[in-house]
């Protein structure tokens, strides 16, 4: 069972390419969510997607600006302390990955790089 | 192996990390009391890490650094608080200057459990910041770069 943490939508939002440039282009200044949508080629509904994954994980907000809606990149001392967590988590959970690879490859029957164990 | 959870407290200012492992303890605790198995998973694959200096006993220092791809490298440092083999350990963890000496930077206190679940492991680890101000400082040291590595592992771990 996996439980999604904050960590993870933050790791989510950030997996894919287009939500970092998404990201980049409005750190900046506020940007209408209809020149996001011109600046890509896809459709307005799936930059609409891309900008709500990353609301949900903090990292934009959405303001109102007379008939627009404009999306800005949160920086990250504004929250620093979750910002710097969300990426402890991250690196921690890459290290647990690689402890289950490095396991695996090491196979069953126990140390295996002859560097003489622990010292 | 499955992660369990990966938590963040932004109460205790702490990442709390659960994960189950196939394998016994023993296994699982090679993987911390070898510097040569610590090299292979501690830092992400474009960063890896080079231990310089290993002393597993409490009190026991350790310096290492993290190799980028342009050659650049990133220090850090532990000291072992307590090392009950093979079910826990625990120990700081800070930045190092160039020379591999302590930086004048937050330090993390970590602890992890290792306990026999059937045939297999479940590790948890706690990392915690003393303050908020160090978390920010943090931040400010380098970690969105690391977030973009981490990022890019995601890919591969969403891609399963």
């Amino acid at each position: 069972m996996v439980v999604e943490s904050s960590a993870d939508r933050v790791f989510q939002a950030l997996s894919d390419a287009t939500r970092r440039d998404i990201l980049r282009r409005c750190a900046e200044e506020a940007v209408p969510v209809s020149r996001l949508a011109q600046a890509y080629p896809m459709s307005f509904a799936a930059v609409q997607k891309h900008v709500a994954a990353l609301e949900r994980a903090g990292l934009v907000v959405k303001e109102q600006h007379g008939r627009e809606r404009r999306v800005r990149t949160v920086p990250a001392g504004l929250d620093g302390a979750r910002r710097a967590l969300d990426l402890a988590a991250g690196s921690w959970r890459g290290r647990a990955d690689r402890m289950a690879q490095l396991l695996e490859e090491d196979g069953p029957a126990g140390p295996a790089s002859g560097t003489g164990g622990t010292r | 192996m499955s992660i369990v959870s990966v938590e963040t407290d932004l109460e205790a200012l702490a990442v709390v990390l659960v994960a189950e492992f196939s394998e016994p303890p023993e296994r699982v605790w090679e993987l911390w009391s070898d510097p040569r198995k610590l090299e292979r998973w501690w830092g992400p694959p474009t960063y890896p890490a080079t231990v310089e200096r290993f002393e597993f006993a409490p009190g026991g220092e350790v310096s290492y650094y993290m190799t980028g791809p342009e050659g650049d490298r990133h220090g850090g440092w532990w000291r072992f608080t307590a090392i009950e083999a093979p079910t826990g350990l625990s120990f700081e963890d800070g930045f190092a200057d160039a020379d591999g000496k302590p930086a004048d930077a937050p330090v993390a206190a970590v602890t992890v459990e290792l306990a026999a679940a059937g045939p297999g492991t479940r590790m948890e680890m706690r990392a915690a910041y003393p303050t908020r101000a160090d978390l920010d400082q943090v931040v400010g040291m380098g970690m969105e770069e690391g977030l973009r590595e981490s990022a890019g592992q995601m890919d591969a771990v969403l891609a399963r």
